[in-house]
């Protein structure tokens, strides 16, 4: 059987299970039955597409199924694009479905998860499996429908019922965009494979409205800035590992969808293109991390810094763009495999902050972090391995997170060379917006970890949690695994994205394995070099040497006595620092121009028994002058429009008649 | 022979940064008594003040997790790691391209986010403002560093110290870029190494709770190996600076024994101007208000980028 056979019928599968999901839903052992049917699934895929990642750039199987559209049929196919996405994916889906295997037991309404979890993963399945215009966007819509049943699996909540209407809003709206970028590219021929658009030669001002309608489609579902403002709502709404799946893998479906679109079917890119998408990206970046670090709740804190992440893949995207579109090969194998790297990566970390921040949930029952505290004590393994996706995130060496960025730092310092004054400017403003975002982001985490794994608790609910369940844990350990091995063996990574790079840019970065002590080398070596493995390997062994020598010359006595905190140790947890006064000097260096940040002390006169307040008055821009603006206009238009509703059926007859005509005259004036 | 010379003259680097970092805050605090016209503890000090930390009983909070006692090994380990790949006395040497220059600045960074971890570990309120303010002067900092890396790698074309230094020696010459990435490499490594104007390595006082905030519940061996940190950091941060902007007397790979103690005397005579100038620029100023300083960090961003942005206009600024 042929690879995309074999990922069909695990679709097929998919949507077998999601049958089971809905028969079986009331039976006991119906979440486990569904999640482990899920995990064994993702895991055919994975290792299919593995297979077919490695057989090389030109590796390609398609196959033609006699459904869909009368005169198209649906087209599949997998080449080494979809071949990667598949692996980030069902690796997600995986991973996901052993955490599940655990968490789901703590799930109140296990009826309205279980039929839509693997209907969930077959819809993403086939984005990438799709390879004509319909069957994509028949997929696309799909995956949407089935994330979004997932998000209202709590609807009672009338925060959820915001985010779901949101989310599905915005989804539709993406749909939309990408119908017509799709109508666009068939030409006139009307040709939906995706064969059949690749040979096409456009207009000239075509691709660039495709370009727009693209970042349009694509950038609302990955969550660029300013079609985020769904993801912070909608992703934290879902239970945990479907959190975990929306933001760690369907963010990186909707890559994938512009990665087909933009490098794969709309030909050569025009340089001015990577403009739009770096400043998209490096805004989304910047903004999404401010946002996550001032949020109270860990699960939207983790969404935020989601957004952050797409900013980076984007910044990675848009200068593979700029290198390609001056016939910088080489550099753009470099830009693009970086930004692969990341989607790789952030699937990794993010799924396993959302599974911690789910444990976390489940055992306090508390998604606010100003509640938490102290649970390095009672959840030890689920601390280390938060604390390990952390440092991951936050891009520190040794860990995974660092080498994506290392290498877009390398692609920006071989901008220079490049012509235009344009991309000169703005680049290294990237970069300086790229490195902010790195360290912001550290400081976000510190934040989130600090806040509620260490300290005291501050509520009685972190006092008395329990460590999270056994498959939990060893989904966690898996992806903390991966993401040490992806920082430690970086080579062995960039070799395997090596294929997509080569299909889709036309050239792959120089073979990393046979390097010497397996070090990454992006162009050559008196240029820049890395090796993750060795500097692990000094960490180690100069902690192995300090604590050693430690122990032998220094004092072994140790007494455990009270906090000493200047001599004024305030027993009340609530006297220790807090999530926000943490995010206060961030909040005034940054957020008095962000977000117009204001704040107002009443302080009681003396002698007043009353409590002095702090007020603090945040405002999201994006949100206050797009959204609002539009969802007037569309209230105002509603209100004009409203007598329409009342008329006789003569009128009604003749509007109609009306707008035929008035269609008709159109087509016959176009052609 | 050669591997074995190679991983010897590595070793050589990594004791002898560990050996001279205590001796440089010792002397900067000798020279700064002088000039304050005291005279000041002897310059054996810090390691005598380690010695004596080494020897005491530690207390420990009582909610203190592993994270509060394997944080400062960490710290340590990363420092001593991130120094020894700065070349200090030759370049070239055994593993200097396992790490280029902005995984130094990344290294810097993990220690920086174990140290705030610990401060806000026993949940008291000092560590947690500590750590606060040490995020908010790192988020500012450290793409300032960045943009100073980017400068210094356009000019170079690498961004292998090594291969900056022998760039410089090679084809010393007055560039505005390199000036700007220097003034903003001063006040980033003033910042980094919580030094006056930033913050007060001197005092325990509320106004300068940067740094001392996260420590205040070390003690005993704990605190001896987080203050030895903190000294190889400046060490650290000199290093830098004189490797790259002033690279002269350094051995380059495969030359004799003369050229290294040319390298090692040269090095240490460097290491004292730069402890001198740093110590004569603290006394003839002020320390700012915390909030003063995103402006001071954010002025070396500005160079940063400037220095950058001259050279993606023009390769010969």
């Amino acid at each position: 059987m042929t690879a995309i056979a074999i990922a069909l019928w695990g679709v097929a599968g998919f949507l077998a299970t999601a049958f089971l999901g809905v028969i079986a839903r009331r039976s006991s052992k119906a979440s486990q039955l569904v999640y482990l049917l899920s995990l064994i699934i993702c895991l055919v895929i994975l290792a299919i597409s593995t297979r077919q990642l490695f057989a090389g750039a030109g590796e390609v199987t398609a196959m033609r199924l006699p459904i869909g559209l009368p005169w198209i049929g649906a087209h599949f196919s997998i080449d080494s694009l979809s071949a990667f996405f598949l692996l980030v994916i069902n690796l997600g889906g995986a991973a996901a479905s052993l955490y599940a295997l655990g968490y789901g037991k703590h799930e109140e309404a296990p009826e309205r998860v279980l039929p839509f979890y693997p209907a969930f993963l077959a819809g993403m399945n086939l984005v990438l499996l799709a390879a004509d215009a319909f069957s994509f966007l028949a997929a696309w819509e799909f995956m949407s429908l089935s994330s979004w049943a997932l998000v209202m699996s709590h609807h009672r909540d009338p925060e959820n019922m915001r985010a779901g209407y949101i989310y599905l809003v915005m989804a539709s709206f993406g749909t939309l965009a990408l119908l017509l970028a799709f109508g666009l590219l068939a030409g006139p021929a009307g040709g939906y494979a995706f064969d059949e658009m690749r040979g096409l030669i456009h207009t000239a001002w075509l691709p660039g409205v495709v370009l727009i309608l693209v970042l349009l489609g694509a950038g609302s579902k990955a969550g660029l800035v300013p079609l985020h403002v769904w993801l912070p709502l909608a992703h934290p709404a879902a239970p945990s590992h479907v959190s975990a799946l929306m933001s760690g893998v369907m963010t990186k479906v909707a890559i994938y969808g512009f990665i087909r679109i933009v490098f794969d079917l709309l030909g050569t890119p025009a340089w001015w293109w990577s403009i739009m998408v770096l400043v998209l990206g490096s805004v989304t970046a910047v903004l999404g991390v401010l946002h996550a670090l001032l949020q109270r709740d860990l699960k939207r804190l983790l969404a935020y810094s989601t957004v952050e992440n797409i900013g980076i893949i984007f910044i990675g995207l848009g200068l593979a763009l700029a290198f390609e579109a001056n016939g910088m090969t080489g550099a753009a194998a470099l830009s693009f495999t970086a930004a692969l790297f990341h989607v790789l990566n952030h699937s990794l970390f993010k799924s396993l902050l959302f599974f911690g921040a789910g444990a976390v949930l489940t055992a306090t029952g508390e998604r606010d972090i100003e509640k938490l505290g102290g649970l390095i004590h009672r959840m030890p393994q689920t601390a280390f391995l938060f604390l390990g996706a952390c440092l991951a995130i936050s891009a520190l060496p040794p860990l995974n997170g660092f080498v994506s960025e290392w290498l877009i730092f390398q692609a920006i310092l071989i901008s220079p060379t490049l012509p235009q004054w344009g991309l000169k400017l703005v680049i290294p403003a990237v970069g300086a917006m790229l490195a902010l975002g790195a360290a912001l982001s550290a400081a976000c985490y510190v934040r989130a970890f600090g806040i509620t794994f260490l300290g005291r608790p501050r509520s009685t609910a972190p006092a008395s949690a329990v460590e999270t369940d056994r498959m939990s844990l060893s989904a966690m350990f898996a992806l903390l695994g991966l993401c040490l091995l992806a920082g430690l063996l970086p080579g062995y990574v960039i070799d395997a994205i090596a294929p997509t790079t080569t299909h889709i840019v036309g050239q792959a970065m120089p073979v990393q394995a046979s390097t010497a002590w397996l070090s990454i080398v992006p162009i050559e070596r008196s240029r820049s070099s890395y090796n993750g493995l060795l500097i692990f390997a000094f960490i180690t062994i100069s902690t192995l040497l300090i604590v050693n020598a430690i122990h032998r010359f220094a004092s072994r006595a140790t007494r455990r006595a009270p906090a000493w905190d200047c001599g004024y140790p305030d027993p009340n947890p609530l006297t220790q620092y807090t999530a926000d006064s943490f995010a206060q000097p961030l909040r005034r260096v940054f957020g008095e121009f962000v977000f117009l940040a204001r704040e107002r002390v009443t302080m009681p006169r003396p002698g007043d028994p009353e409590p002095a307040r702090l007020e603090v008055r945040l405002r999201d821009l994006v949100w206050d002058v797009i959204y609002l603006q539009i969802e007037r206009s569309v209230a105002f238009a509603a209100e004009r429009l409203n007598y329409l509703q009342f008329l006789t059926i003569r009128s009604y007859l003749s509007l109609v008649f009306a707008a035929l005509v008035s269609l008709l005259l159109v087509v016959a004036i176009w052609s | 022979m050669v591997l074995i010379r190679d991983l010897f003259l590595q070793g050589a680097q990594m004791l002898l940064v560990l050996a001279v970092a205590p001796l440089l805050v010792g002397f900067t605090r000798k020279v700064k008594a002088w000039l304050l016209r005291r005279n000041g503890p002897p310059l054996i000090q810090p390691y005598r003040d380690l010695r004596r930390l080494l020897r005491k009983e530690i207390v420990v909070a009582e909610n203190a997790s592993w994270l509060f006692r394997s944080a400062p090994y960490l710290i340590l380990a990363a420092t001593w790691v991130a120094a020894a790949l700065v070349p200090t006395f030759a370049t070239g040497l055994q593993f200097s391209w396992t790490a280029d220059l902005i995984v130094i600045t990344a290294l810097l960074g993990s220690v920086r986010f174990f140290l705030a971890l610990a401060g806000m570990d026993v949940g008291t309120s000092f560590g947690g403002i500590g750590a606060s303010r040490e995020m908010m002067f790192a988020s500012l900092a450290e793409p300032a560093m960045i943009m100073i890396v980017f400068t210094v790698a356009l000019v170079a074309g690498t961004t292998q110290l090594s291969e900056v230094a022998d760039f410089v020696f090679a084809h010393a010459s007055l560039r505005v870029s390199l000036a700007l990435a220097l003034v903003a490499l001063v006040i980033v490594a003033l910042a980094e190494n919580t030094r006056i104007p930033v913050d007060n390595p001197a005092t325990h006082l509320e106004l300068t709770m940067v740094h001392e905030a996260m420590l205040l519940e070390y003690s005993g061996r704990h605190l001896a190996v987080i203050e030895l940190a903190a000294s190889l950091k400046l060490l650290l941060y000199i290093s830098l600076i004189v490797c790259m902007f002033t690279p002269w007397g350094l051995a380059q790979s495969g030359s004799g024994p003369t050229a290294y103690a040319i390298g090692v005397g040269s090095y240490l005579g460097k290491l004292a101007v730069g402890g001198f100038l740093l110590v004569l620029f603290e006394t003839s100023i002020a320390k700012m208000r915390v909030f003063r300083v995103p402006e001071f960090l954010g002025a070396a961003l500005m160079l940063g980028l400037l220095g950058t942005l001259l050279l993606f206009v023009s390769r010969t600024f």
